[in-house]
């Protein structure tokens, strides 16, 4: 096997991606039909995208009162982005559903004009004629040229994936509300200036125009006054009450409720604070200051730059003036800071849903092994704090979680929308809905609360797409109001009926109206905040009939291929139960309900036909009073039950499923939505932009492991070393080519703590006992000179903590491995093309193996004794049992099982302030000479 | 290896050299040293390993500095600074005489010429003592009659509360190399190549006033005596840098038995030649000594030999038991001896009887791909030799730890706690049983589990 020279045709040193559509042809029998739409990046899943653009992008419009709905930018600012779509014609739409007519002006009641502090409102609507989808987020601007004061603007995310839109409607909302809040704040604060510059023309003005109202006075004495007289008098009172109005929008505009921010975890700079306090100082005290005067005042020598100018009675018509630019309403610095966010979240949703929602789930999952994840994970991954606030959104949450996250919710502020001004701004919205009257049961079905029950309604959505209706170009797909009146159109074809799960959760709720008119609004707000206290308990029964209800109404067809596959998953959980209780007598011990509770939410994952983690994974409740991290999910957990299927799976080695596309099978994951995604988007997608190194560090680092493999036949005992812990050298004249076997081998380095990965590139001084605990995996320059010669001693005399991989003359010293772990984990003949999925594959036999180093270090009696009197040899024997027969673990798999095994252990134990010593174990078993 | 790794054929000559050594592979089966943690701390040489406790020793060396650590978990403790030179000797020293409580202090001598006192308990220097003439070579501890004596161009008798009780009158400007407490209140001291007994007397009142007294000099040794041990109540032994060993009756100072140039090629006329090609003064000195109940261990030159006091000769022999001087070597409770050597490693060996013969040596069929086949082999005929002409037992190599870069020094065994070993890199690594720890570390997560809450035990 060793040197089996069918491995040899793979050994090949230039890029392997590149040459992706350039292998050979595989025989007729093993070839998958090739998918017609391939291209780079296509997904055999994608939609033929009937969009117009090529990739997804923020735009953002204004309605302008002067020339309606027009586009002002776009990110990225690119025209090949467009491409031909009509973002007049967008704009056009986008603005036409903004519901939040903010009213300016005199309420009844109020003498002064007020402002309006509304919401920012977001709404999702779709345009299938364009292809295009869209996030809506509408928000108001202060101008104090403009109608009613008020500008609206929206900010849209447009994309060719509905579900992409769909599904990170929280996320994107989050996001797009920081963005908001950022031109908001920057725009209070330019109107307030231009309050302030107001106020003095008008005082100026006052002034003027009171001088000669006084020169007229004493200009004629004739005891009656002149129309001209009369007039200026009126011109003087309407400029004081205008000072008035002006002074109490200062003041409005100034008592904007800056707690909001506090709460909303985003504070936007302020950089001018003091310096407008004390602007609002000096205006407080009105100066009747003669404007002859002006050169001597000194009130306003802080602003120099501003002269006060004389305001005609009449102002200009407003067509006749330029309205301001955005980047004049915001102030400058926020402008680009909302521009940078705006930046940021365009590479964040960028790509296609499924690495999205992947990335999303993974990390989630990995968030809950709190325990080993330090062992094989990026630390970037886990340091960061954002994912789990994202992740809320495709997540479904406890039933016991859902009070706690709408308060949360409703502390943000974007989402929440009064429900009075919703009403009114309905009716704005030229769209027929057939609007049911005040039906409270609509709100229950806010995402968050069906997101729970995402199981039950894996063939209801199936169905709702079903009855998408989109005749007309663009739908409101669903409002809180919409009415259910669900008719099947005769348009319904023009989306693929496809199961697709994670819509599940914003689209379960929403019903089709037949809309005459052109508009559709997928949904607005989520509106948990409108669910009232009672109903939230009682939603799920709700939920449950609804589906039903409308199963005979409106057409439910059961997708025959989810039914079986939930079957499927009930006998998985229930087998895997009674496997886990047989289990629990034996080992488990006291932990076992915990570990009962546990399994079932685990044996849904593989209920799905295309062995797919469909569902958002649900919060492990048990974790949370069991041991600390959660269990990691996989099935394989029971162990030594680990189920064939799953090997057949999993097993990328072997020879069986080689007919399927592997590359596919580890990718499995992405199976998740992109059944129905589109292929909106051919740019490549970084999981999560603040990896996007990480990301392109992984690949290539799997894409440098992938050759390695192919490359060396020794390639499992060099990897057996690296997970036993036995320190691996890499020794070669050719730093490059070090290196690169180093960064190919870092993937199957465990981490000793939660710091950086034990891997050193390149050494050139001789090594050290010391070098051998703090590093696994080294690369070490090989050199003639004589301190070539005490390098190579020092490997010599520490050859017993050493593996060596020698690179130059491809030779590998090492201890034996017979395992069958590592088989799994780099099979040369894997079908495995791209690097990046050949980490995943990696991840995903090493996060099974962590597992299993999980509960063979969390189960109390294979490592002490039951009773006091049991001897240690039945413990080392139980321990063993366990670890062959209930672990399946063969040979050395034993070893690199308990080597990971002391890493949680001691990574447990460590107290969190101090570093630890690192120990270094070994072994004293001989060691073997591989060449090629 | 090596010369698989250099790649070329031209490296042979190190490995012929070292052909006598016995080797052991890498597959010690016998070895618990599983699991190392290297302490690192000291910026020089680390000469001197002193236990304190159960579970904690100080380490101190040629930068001065004396550092107390954990011997389970390898925490430093504290970082002891007061002196400027090297340290040139370490004694433990515990007292419970007030208090029923046990205190424990370390006594350090140091080439600047100041002795200090520290308490371990908390770090500090109790007590400085800087009136001295020389450096201080030796320190010794007679724990009955709560008094400790320090060896240098003179032997000084100290209290508790460091106060000089007597002191000698000058001696010999080398200095005492070595002190050993004898019975009826009487200590050996060698300086140079005489061993002098002393006599220390508490005057009749009982108080204050304290007088010691030269009793006799023992001249029989040809060279400088290097190093001194009591075995029991009724024997010691000296031994000196030409390779004299001598066994001194206790009591009355008299000579027992002597074994001169034991280690001579004599017992093995066989490989006589090969001794004398590397017989230097240097090579056949008496290292190091140790001792049990039957048995005086000495570590002499490269070699190991054990000494039988009943039968008056040696039964078993390493000759060349490491590539350097042996410097240190201390006989385990279960017939396992650890000799540690400046070559930097320490080996583990065992005393076996020759009934026992091992089995036969591992299958070559590896080790030949290495290179080792020919120096197992060697070795095992050395083995079989010996085993002709020396009596009854034989040593052994169970197991070999190599860490250290540089020579070893010395090292303490802890018994269950592991093995700690200092060296002249600057390091001292604590060898322990890689099982034991594993299970103590389950119990600890176990513990912590509880202590924590995340252990609900649902029953």
């Amino acid at each position: 096997m060793i040197s089996a020279p069918d491995v040899v045709a793979f050994t090949r040193e230039e890029e392997l991606e590149d040459d992706l559509y350039r292998e050979p042809p595989l025989p007729e029998e093993y070839s998958v039909p090739l998918f017609p739409f391939s291209g780079q990046g296509a997904n055999p899943w994608a939609k033929v995208a009937g969009s117009k653009f090529t990739r997804d992008f923020i735009l953002i419009s204004e309605f302008s009162e002067q020339v309606g709905p027009q586009p002002l930018l776009t990110i990225p600012d690119d025209a090949k982005v467009s491409g031909t779509f009509d973002l007049n014609y967008f704009s056009l739409r986008i603005m036409s559903v903004d519901y939040q007519a903010s009213f300016v002006g005199h309420p009844p009641g109020s003498a002064y004009p007020k402002l309006n502090f509304v919401e920012d409102s977001k709404v999702v609507l779709g345009d299938s004629k364009e292809g295009a989808f869209a996030y809506v987020h509408h928000l108001t601007l202060y101008d104090l040229e403009a109608r009613g004061f008020v500008r609206p603007f929206c900010m849209a995310y447009i994309s060719a994936d509905e579900h992409k839109i769909m599904q990170q409607f929280q996320e994107l909302s989050t996001e797009f509300s920081k963005a908001s809040e950022c031109l908001k704040t920057g725009n209070r604060k330019a109107f307030a200036n231009e309050l302030e510059k107001k106020l003095k023309d008008l005082d100026y003005t006052r002034t003027v125009l009171h001088n000669e109202t006084e020169q007229q006075k004493k200009a004629n004495d004739k005891g009656y006054y002149t129309t001209q007289a009369i007039e200026k008098a009126n011109e003087l009172a309407s400029v004081e009450k205008s000072i008035i109005e002006h002074q109490d929008l200062l003041r409005q505009i100034r008592s904007y409720p800056y707690r909001k921010l506090k709460d909303s975890e985003f504070h936007p700079y302020e950089p001018d604070c003091a310096l407008d306090r004390a602007d609002v100082g000096s205006d407080q005290n009105p100066t009747a200051s003669d404007p002859t005067e002006l050169g001597e005042t000194h009130l306003y020598t802080h602003v120099p730059s501003y002269t006060p100018k004389l305001i005609k009675a009449k102002s200009a018509k407003c067509f006749d003036k330029k309205l301001k630019t955005l980047e004049e309403l915001c102030d400058v610095y926020f402008f680009t800071q909302t521009l940078d966010q705006l930046h940021h979240i365009e590479r964040t949703f960028r790509g296609d849903v499924c690495y999205l929602l992947t990335e999303q789930i993974s990390r989630a999952l990995l968030k809950q092994q709190s325990v080993t994840n330090f062992l094989f994970e990026d630390v970037s991954v886990l340091d960061e704090k954002p994912p789990e606030k994202q992740y809320r959104g495709c997540q479904g949450l406890g039933q016991d979680a859902i009070d706690e996250k709408c308060s949360e919710e409703s502390l943000a502020p974007k989402v929440v929308i009064s429900l009075g001004s919703y009403k009114s701004s309905v009716e704005c919205v030229p769209i027929k809905m057939e609007q049911e009257t005040e039906d409270s049961e609509e709100p229950k079905m806010s995402e968050s609360v069906i997101s729970e029950h995402q199981e039950n309604l894996d063939y209801l959505d199936a169905d709702i797409k079903g009855s998408i209706s989109s005749g007309e170009s663009i739908e409101v797909l669903g409002t809180e109001k919409s009415g259910s009146g669900l008719t099947k159109s005769e348009s319904q074809a023009s989306l693929p009926v496809i199961p697709s799960p994670q819509a599940g959760r914003s689209k379960v709720g929403s019903r089709r109206t037949v809309s005459e008119d052109s508009i559709e609004v997928l949904s607005t707000c989520p509106s948990e905040s409108l669910i009232p206290e009672d109903f939230k308990a009682s939603y799920p029964s709700a939920i449950n009939e609804e589906p039903y209800a409308d199963d005979d109404e409106g057409g439910l067809r059961f997708t025959p291929r989810a039914n079986p596959g939930v079957d499927d998953g009930q006998d998985d959980i229930s087998k895997e139960e009674s496997l886990v209780q047989v289990d629990a007598a034996c080992c488990i011990g006291k932990e076992s309900p915990n570990f009962l509770e546990a399994l079932p939410e685990l044996g849904q994952k593989p209920c799905e036909e295309d062995g797919v983690v469909r569902i958002p994974p649900q919060p492990y409740r048990p974790a949370e009073q069991g041991l600390r991290g959660g269990f990691p999910s996989h099935h394989g957990l029971p162990g030594g039950l680990l189920p064939c299927e799953l090997d057949s799976r999993y097993l990328t080695g072997s020879r069986e499923v080689s007919k399927s596309s592997l590359d596919e099978c580890s990718d499995s994951t992405s199976h998740i939505s992109s059944a129905a995604s589109t292929c909106s988007d051919r740019t490549p997608s970084p999981a999560h932009p603040a990896c996007a190194a990480g990301e392109r560090h992984r690949k290539r680092a799997g894409q440098n492991a992938l050759r390695f493999i192919r490359q060396y036949p020794f390639a499992h005992p060099a990897i057996y070393s690296l997970l036993s812990g036995r320190t691996l050298v890499v020794l070669g004249e050719d730093e490059a080519m070090v290196k690169r076997l180093v960064t190919a081998l870092s993937i199957f380095v465990p981490n000793c703590g939660a710091y950086a990965k034990p891997v050193k590139h390149w050494v050139t001084s001789a090594l050290h006992l010391v070098d051998f605990q703090k590093w696994k995996l080294i690369g070490l320059q090989r050199a003639v000179s004589p301190a070539g010669v005490n390098v190579l001693h020092a490997l010599s005399r520490y050859s017993r903590y050493l593996s060596i991989l020698d690179a130059d003359s491809k030779t590998l010293r090492c201890p034996l491995y017979k395992g069958t772990v590592v088989a799994r984990l780099a099979d040369h003949r894997t079908q495995i093309k791209r690097g990046s999925t050949y980490y995943m594959h990696v991840q995903s036999i090493l996060t099974q193996l962590c597992s299993k180093a999980f509960l063979f270090t969390f189960c109390h009696h294979l490592h002490l004794p039951i009773s006091e009197r049991e001897p240690e040899e039945s413990v080392v024997n139980r321990r063993m049992n366990f670890l062959k027969h209930q672990l399946g673990l063969a040979n050395e798999d034993i070893k690199i099982v308990q080597y990971l095994a002391e890493l949680l252990k001691l990574h447990y134990i460590q107290e969190p302030g101090q570093g630890g010593n690192p120990l270094l174990r070994f072994d004293y078993v001989p060691s073997f000479l591989y060449k090629i | 290896m090596l010369r698989w790794l250099i790649g070329g054929g031209r490296e042979p000559q190190g490995s012929a050299e070292k052909s006598s050594v016995q080797t052991i592979g890498e597959e010690q089966i016998q070895n618990p040293y599983t699991e190392l943690l290297v302490l690192k701390g000291h910026q020089d040489i680390v000469r001197f390993l002193v236990q304190i406790d159960d579970c904690r020793f100080a380490s101190a060396g040629d930068d001065g500095i004396v550092f107390l650590w954990n011997a389970q978990t390898g925490e430093k403790l504290y970082e002891l600074h007061g002196h400027t030179h090297k340290i040139t000797a370490i004694a433990p020293f515990s007292s419970s005489d007030v208090t029923e409580e046990k205190t424990d202090f370390i006594i350090t001598a140091s080439a600047d010429r100041t002795v200090i006192v520290w308490d371990c308990a908390s770090g500090r220097q109790v007590q400085k003592v800087s009136c001295f003439h020389s450096t201080v070579k030796c320190l010794t501890v007679l724990q009955r009659l709560n008094v400790w004596l320090s060896g240098g161009s003179d032997l000084c008798v100290w209290n508790q509360n460091l106060d000089l009780l007597c002191k000698t009158s000058h001696l010999t400007d080398a200095g005492i190399s070595a002190l050993v407490e004898l019975p009826k209140n009487c200590v050996a001291a060698a300086v140079g190549k005489e061993l002098i007994i002393f006599r220390l007397s508490a005057s009749n009142n009982g108080s204050e006033v304290w007088n010691i007294l030269e009793v006799k000099r023992l001249v029989d040794h040809q060279d400088n005596i290097s190093s001194l041990i009591s075995v029991n109540d009724l024997t010691f032994v000296t031994g000196s840098y030409i390779g004299e060993l001598i066994v001194w009756d206790a009591l009355d100072w008299t000579k027992q038995a002597s074994e001169c140039n034991f280690w001579d090629s004599s017992v093995h006329p066989d490989v006589q030649t090969e001794i004398k090609l590397s017989q230097s003064p240097h090579e056949s000195s008496v290292q190091h000594l140790t001792s049990d109940d039957e048995c005086v261990f000495a570590a002499v030159g490269k070699g190991i030999y054990v000494y039988n006091l009943q039968m008056k000769r040696v039964i078993a022999c390493q000759r060349t038991a490491h590539d350097s001087s042996v410097l240190h070597i201390e006989k385990l409770p279960n017939r396992q001896l650890i000799s540690c050597s400046e070559d930097g490693s320490v080996r583990i060996w065992e005393l076996r009887e020759k009934q026992q013969l091992p089995a036969e040596p591992v299958p070559t069929g590896f080790f030949n791909m290495w290179g080792f086949g020919r120096a197992n082999k060697q070795a095992n005929q050395a083995a079989k030799k010996m085993q002709e002409n020396t009596p009854v037992y034989f040593l052994d190599l169970v197991g070999d730890l190599i860490g250290h870069s540089s020579a070893v020094q010395m090292f303490l065994y802890f018994g269950e706690l592991g093995l700690a070993t200092c060296s002249a890199d600057h390091l001292i690594i604590l060898w322990k049983d890689g099982e034991r720890e594993s299970s103590l570390r389950s119990l600890t997560l176990f513990q912590k589990l509880a202590q924590n809450g995340d252990l609900q035990l649902k029953l």
